[in-house]
């Protein structure tokens, strides 16, 4: 176990850094539950403020303390 | 084998935003709700004003039952949700799913620059991904359509200051993404450094440009609302972005450390996942 055998033998040391993962790999992954996210982020930010799906305040109202504390415009 | 991967990056993305979430309802707890419920009672003394009624200022910062009690005397004010689900349940439903949608999302973003940017770990590349996400969807819209409480702003108004806030989150994001591919582009010329700072130059310059070309936000403060009132919400909620994308960058870090490297470990499993090409020769 020489030192400079080893050094020579191994080509990446530990950290080495990362093979980058195909992009057809996580585009799949990337539309469909990235998506869904952005309707999540929807309901927490925006939904019964500018714009409403549910007719009503209960989402607004339930979600309220953290619109405004993330930054989202409340009312 | 790859799409496990990917799946396996998300799930832990979406682990580490819940737990990020937690922390950062705790900070939103105790330090971003008393601010927010001075505001009440600020919005409720000012509407009892506009009532003509009186005794409604009683409660301007003092306890959680004040407001409520001033609530009740003003005109209409029919509650959907009360306070104390708001401030508990409600706060944290809306900070846990934004900490999960975002873990969610900030994990595929991972997964699309991981081993594109420079020579990172998966933790290195996690942490800058985190601070990447923090400046572009929250930092920088800060900065210009800024967190207002209770009590502040034209609920008029509202359908166009939200538009602006989801514009200038996407202009942000999308001048992000361009700095990177400007960075890129450049290092092979300037030096991975020189190339870093003219893309962060270049982010700079831009967002400074999209800052002045985009309106004003026309109602954000009345004058008489307090400014030490607003000065203190708005450090909260700073803090929990701070506190969410901290938590988010260390957790997610050592998830996707632990998933991609015992993978890719040289001693160990090297059979699992190919090496890039000039590693191998």
């Amino acid at each position: 176990m020489a030192e400079a055998v080893a050094s020579a033998a191994i080509p990446t040391p530990a950290v080495a850094p990362s093979a980058p993962l195909p992009v057809k790999a996580v585009l799949p992954w990337a539309l469909f539950v990235g998506l869904l996210m952005l309707v999540a982020l929807y309901f927490v930010g925006a939904e019964q403020g500018a714009t409403a799906l549910f007719a009503g305040e209960g989402v607004h109202e339930w979600v309220h303390d953290g619109r405004h504390l993330l930054g989202f415009p409340c009312h | 084998m790859y799409a496990s991967t990917v799946r396996g990056l998300l799930v832990r993305g979406m682990l580490a935003g819940l737990i990020a979430g937690l922390f950062a309802f705790a900070v939103a707890y105790v330090v971003g709700e008393p601010p927010v419920r001075s505001s009440i009672a600020v919005e409720e003394a000012a509407a009892a004003k506009d009532a003509g009624a009186a005794g409604g200022h009683a409660g301007h910062g003092a306890g959680a039952g004040a407001p409520d009690s001033a609530s009740a005397s003003a005109e209409e004010e029919e509650e959907l949700v009360s306070r104390p689900v708001q401030s508990t349940v409600g706060l944290a439903t809306g900070v846990l799913v934004y900490g999960v949608a975002l873990g969610g999302i900030a994990s595929l973003a991972f997964s699309f620059v991981l081993g594109r940017v420079g020579g990172f770990s998966p933790r290195a590349t996690a942490a800058l991904t985190a601070a990447g996400a923090f400046t572009t969807v929250y930092l920088v819209p800060f900065l210009k359509y800024p967190a207002t409480p209770p009590a502040v702003g034209n609920p008029d108004t509202i359908g166009q200051r939200t538009t602006l806030f989801f514009l200038m989150i996407l202009l942000s994001v999308l001048l992000g993404v361009g700095a990177i591919i400007l960075g890129r582009r450049l290092a092979p010329r300037l030096g991975n450094w020189n190339a870093t700072l003219a893309a962060g130059a270049g982010f700079v310059v831009a967002t400074g440009l999209a800052f002045l070309v985009l309106p004003d936000n026309t109602d954000a403060v009345k004058p008489d609302f307090p400014a030490a009132l607003l000065w203190e919400f708005r450090v909260a909620s700073l803090a929990v972005q701070l506190v969410l994308w901290t938590v988010f960058a260390v957790a997610f870090g050592a998830l996707a450390q632990r998933l991609l490297v015992q993978r890719t470990d040289p001693a160990g499993a090297e059979a699992v996942t190919p090496r890039p090409a000039s590693a191998v020769g």
